[in-house]
C-alpha cells in the first residue's frame, strides 16, 4: 500500500488524560501511559537477565571443572532452580509484555492500553513477585532447589522459603494474567477502525493469541502450587502417595500449564521475527495468513502434548504413543514458519544491520533447538535423553539464541524509535558476533554431554564430561560479559547514541511495514489521540 | 479515549478474567478428572492395584519359568523407623506361592501410625503380582518402640509376558500419624 502520514496531530486532547508525563520520579510509581509501563518493563527485564545470568555464571563456573569448587551442591541447585524462575518469569517474559505495552498501540493506532490502570497494577506486581522470590534466597534452608518445575515430593523439602516461593509464583501468575487480559482487550477493542484483524503486524497477532493462552494455563499453575501449599501445610493429599495422592498428578498438572508456557515465550519471538525480516529484505512478509494460521495450529497444539516431558514416568505404551505422534505434529506450523521466513528473505535486497542479523541467527538457531526437540518427541529414544544435558541444551537453544536474540534484535530495532537516537552500529555488530559465536561455544557441547550421559542439575560429575564442561564454561563467560556491551548501548543510545538524528522511519521504507514508523522518532507522550485513517500494510 | 470504548474494555476485561478464574478451577478439576480417565480401559494404566488382597488361587507352577523378584524398602522424610526385608531377593516360579517376612520399628517414645506404599518396576509387573496378603493394604498401628513382624504373601500369575525376568517391588513406609487424627 501506498505511504502515510498518519494524523497523529496534537489537536484535540478531549480525553481524559494529562497532557504531558508527570514531573519527578513519582512519574514512574504512578504513570498509566503505555510508553512508561513498556520502558519500566523492559528495563526491569533487562535488569533481571543480569542477574539470572549472574546465577547462570556461578552454575557454569561450578561445572568449570569436575570436583566442588566454589558453592555447596545445596546452593548449586538452588542456583539451577532460581536461574529459571528468574529468566521465565522476571526476564523473557516481562521483555515481551514490554514490547507489547509500547508497540501494540503504536502499530494498532490505539492511544494507550485498553485498562491503563491495570496495566500500572501488573507491573508493580511482578516487581513484588520477583523481590518476594528472591528474598527465599536468604531464608532459612535456602531457596528452592529442586527444580524450577517444583516437583514433589522433593519440593515438599525446602525450607522456611516453601511458602514464600508459591505465594511469588501466584503474585507473578496474577500479574501476567492482569498484563494478558490488557493485551486482548487492547487488541480486540482499541485498533483503529482501518485496521481489520488481517491487517495487524504479526507481533500484534502473536501476542492476542499469546494472550489467551496465558490466562488458560497461570491459573492452572496457581492451582497446582496452592495444591503443594496445602499438602505441605493442612494436610491434604493431592500428591502424597500415603494419603492416597500421587506426585505424578502434579506433573500432568505442571505440564498442562508448562508446555503452553514455553510457547507464551517464543509466539511473541516469532511475531518480532516476521516484523523485522520483511524490513532488512526490504520484501512484504512472505505467506502473512500461513503465518497467523500456523500460530494459532501451535498455540492450540500447545494444550494436547504436555505428557511429552513426562515420558519415563510410567505412563501407558498408548499414552507414550498419542503423545509422541501430537508432538511430532508441531514440526509442521513451525516449519511452515521457518519456510516464510526464508522465503521472505529469498531474493530481497538484504541489508544486515543488527537487528537483521539478530534475525538471522535466531531463524538458523532456533531451527537447530527445534530439530533437538523433534528428536526427543521419539518416546523411545526419549529415554536416553530424559534428564540430561541434551534437553538442557534442546531448550537453551529454543531461549537464548531464540528469544534473547530476537529481544536484542527488538532492542536495536525499536531503540531508536523509542529514544530518537541512533545506536553504536559497530559496537552492535560486535555484540552480535560475541554472543552468535560463543553461544554456539556454550550450549553445542552440552549436546555431547547429554548423550554421553551426563544428569542435568548436578553440581560435580564424572571425569569423561570435564573436557566438554571447560568448553562449555568458557563460552558460558564470553557469552556473559558480551551482553555487558548491549547494556552499554543501551545506556548510549539513551543518552544520545551516535548523535546522528535519526528519521520518523529510521530503517529505509520502514514506512511501508509499520504504523510506529509514521510517528516522530522519539514518538511524543500520547500518540493516536485521533485514529490513523490510512495504515500500511506489508503483505498482500 | 471516549467512554464508549472504556465501558467496552472494562466489559470484555470483566470477561477475560471470569475465564481466569474459570482455568483455575479447571486446575483442581484435573484432580477428580485424571482418577477417572485412569480407569478407562483403553488407557490400560499400569498403576499399581496391589493394594487389595486377592484370593489364593492354585495356578500351575512352571518350574522352568524363574523369576528374580527384588525388595526395596524406604523410608519416606522424616519417618522415625527401621525398616527392612527378610530377603534383597528371592528366585521363584510362575504360579508358586511365597510368604516374605517385612520387619518394621517404631524408633520414637509415642504411638505412630504408618503406611506402607508399594511400588513396582517395571510398572506393567505390577498387574500380574497378586498378594493374598499384605501389611500394605491398611495403615498399621505401633506402640511406642514396637517392633513388628509382618508377612507378605504373593504368587506370580502365569500370565506374566515371557520379557519379564525381574520384578522390583519397593515399599516406602510414610508417617501417618498427623494426619491420622487430624481425620
Amino acid at each position: 500500500m501506498s505511504a502515510v502520514i498518519a494524523e497523529h496531530g496534537h489537536d484535540d486532547h478531549h480525553d481524559d488524560h494529562a497532557h504531558g508525563p508527570e514531573k519527578g520520579w513519582l512519574r514512574w510509581i504512578i504513570t498509566t501511559n503505555h510508553k512508561d509501563i513498556g520502558t519500566l518493563y523492559l528495563l526491569f527485564a533487562l535488569a533481571m537477565f543480569f542477574v539470572g545470568g549472574a546465577m547462570a555464571m556461578i552454575i557454569r563456573a561450578e561445572l568449570f571443572e569436575p570436583g566442588m569448587q566454589f558453592v555447596n551442591p545445596q546452593f548449586f541447585n538452588s542456583m539451577t532452580t532460581m536461574h529459571a524462575l528468574v529468566m521465565v518469569f522476571g526476564a523473557v517474559m516481562p521483555a515481551f509484555v514490554g514490547l507489547a505495552n509500547w508497540m501494540i498501540p503504536m502499530m494498532i493506532g490505539a492511544p494507550d492500553m485498553a485498562l491503563p490502570r491495570m496495566n500500572n497494577m501488573s507491573f508493580w506486581m511482578l516487581v513484588a513477585g520477583v523481590l518476594l522470590l528472591a528474598s527465599t534466597l536468604f531464608m532459612e534452608g535456602g531457596a528452592p532447589a529442586g527444580g524450577w518445575t517444583l516437583y514433589p515430593p522433593l519440593v515438599l523439602q525446602t525450607g522456611k522459603a516453601l511458602p514464600f516461593a508459591i505465594f511469588s509464583v501466584h503474585l507473578l501468575g496474577i500479574s501476567s494474567i492482569m498484563g494478558a487480559i490488557n493485551i486482548i482487550a487492547t487488541i480486540l477493542n482499541m485498533r483503529a477502525p482501518a485496521m481489520t484483524l488481517m491487517k495487524m503486524p504479526l507481533f500484534v497477532w502473536t501476542w492476542l493469541i499469546t494472550g489467551f493462552l496465558l490466562i488458560a494455563i497461570m491459573p492452572v499453575f496457581a492451582g497446582a502450587v496452592t495444591m503443594l501449599l496445602t499438602d505441605k501445610f493442612f494436610h491434604t493429599s493431592f500428591f502424597d502417595a500415603a494419603g492416597g495422592g500421587d506426585p505424578v498428578l502434579y506433573q500432568h498438572i505442571f505440564w498442562f500449564f508448562g508446555h503452553p508456557e514455553v510457547y507464551v515465550m517464543i509466539l511473541p519471538t516469532f511475531g518480532v521475527a516476521s516484523t523485522i525480516i520483511p524490513v532488512f529484505a526490504r520484501k512484504p512478509l512472505f505467506g502473512y495468513s500461513s503465518m497467523v494460521y500456523a500460530t494459532a495450529s501451535i498455540a492450540f497444539l500447545s494444550f494436547i502434548v504436555w505428557a511429552h516431558h513426562m515420558f519415563t514416568v510410567g505412563l501407558p505404551i498408548s499414552g507414550e504413543l498419542y503423545f509422541m505422534y501430537a508432538t511430532m505434529l508441531i514440526a509442521i506450523p513451525t516449519g511452515v514458519k521457518v519456510f516464510n521466513w526464508t522465503a521472505t528473505m529469498w531474493k530481497g535486497a538484504m541489508t544486515f544491520e543488527t537487528p537483521m542479523l539478530f534475525s538471522i541467527a535466531f531463524v538458523v538457531l532456533f531451527t537447530l533447538g527445534g530439530f533437538t526437540g523433534l528428536m526427543m518427541s521419539v518416546a523411545p529414544v526419549d529415554f536416553q535423553y530424559h534428564d540430561t544435558y541434551f534437553i538442557v541444551a534442546h531448550f537453551h537453544y529454543t531461549l537464548v539464541p531464540a528469544s534473547v536474540f530476537i529481544l536484542m534484535a527488538a532492542g536495536y530495532y525499536w531503540l531508536p524509535k523509542w529514544t530518537g537516537h541512533m545506536y553504536n552500529e559497530k559496537i552492535g555488530q560486535l555484540h552480535f558476533w560475541l554472543s552468535a559465536i560463543s553461544v554456539n561455544v556454550l550450549f553445542f557441547p552440552q549436546h555431547f554431554l547429554g548423550l554421553a550421559g551426563m544428569p542435568r542439575r548436578i553440581p560435580d560429575y564424572a571425569i569423561q564430561f570435564a573436557d566438554w564442561n571447560m568448553v562449555s564454561s568458557i563460552g558460558g563467560f564470553i557469552f556473559g560479559v558480551s551482553q555487558l556491551l548491549f547494556l552499554w548501548i543501551v545506556i548510549d543510545t539513551i543518552k544520545g547514541g551516535t548523535g546522528e538524528k535519526v528519521t520518523d522511519e529510521v530503517w529505509e521504507d520502514a514506512h511501508k511495514h509499520g504504523l510506529e514508523w509514521t510517528l516522530p522518532s522519539p514518538p511524543p507522550y500520547h500518540t493516536f489521540t485521533t485514529p490513523p485513517t490510512v495504515i500500511p500494510c506489508d503483505h498482500d | 479515549m471516549n467512554d464508549d470504548v472504556a465501558v467496552k474494555n472494562k466489559k470484555l476485561g470483566r470477561k477475560l478474567a471470569i475465564i481466569a478464574i474459570a482455568m483455575f478451577g479447571f486446575g483442581y478439576a484435573l484432580v477428580p478428572l485424571y482418577d477417572v480417565l485412569c480407569e478407562w480401559k483403553w488407557i490400560e494404566r499400569d498403576r499399581p492395584d496391589a493394594i487389595k488382597a486377592i484370593p489364593e488361587i492354585a495356578y500351575p507352577v512352571d518350574v522352568n519359568r524363574n523369576i528374580n523378584v527384588e525388595f526395596v524398602t524406604t523410608l519416606n522424610e522424616n519417618t522415625p523407623m527401621v525398616f527392612s526385608a527378610e530377603t534383597k531377593q528371592l528366585q521363584v516360579h510362575t504360579g508358586e506361592y511365597h510368604t516374605v517376612n517385612f520387619y518394621a520399628e517404631n524408633k520414637t517414645n509415642k504411638p505412630m501410625i504408618a503406611r506402607a506404599i508399594p511400588s513396582f518396576s517395571p510398572a506393567l509387573t505390577s498387574t500380574y503380582f497378586e498378594k493374598v496378603e499384605c501389611f500394605c493394604f491398611s495403615e498399621q498401628t505401633f506402640a511406642p518402640h514396637e517392633k513388628k513382624t509382618m508377612p507378605m504373601r504373593f504368587v506370580i500369575n502365569p500370565n506374566l509376558p515371557k520379557d519379564y525376568k525381574t520384578i522390583t517391588l519397593s515399599y516406602t513406609f510414610f508417617d501417618n500419624t498427623e494426619t491420622a487424627v487430624k481425620k
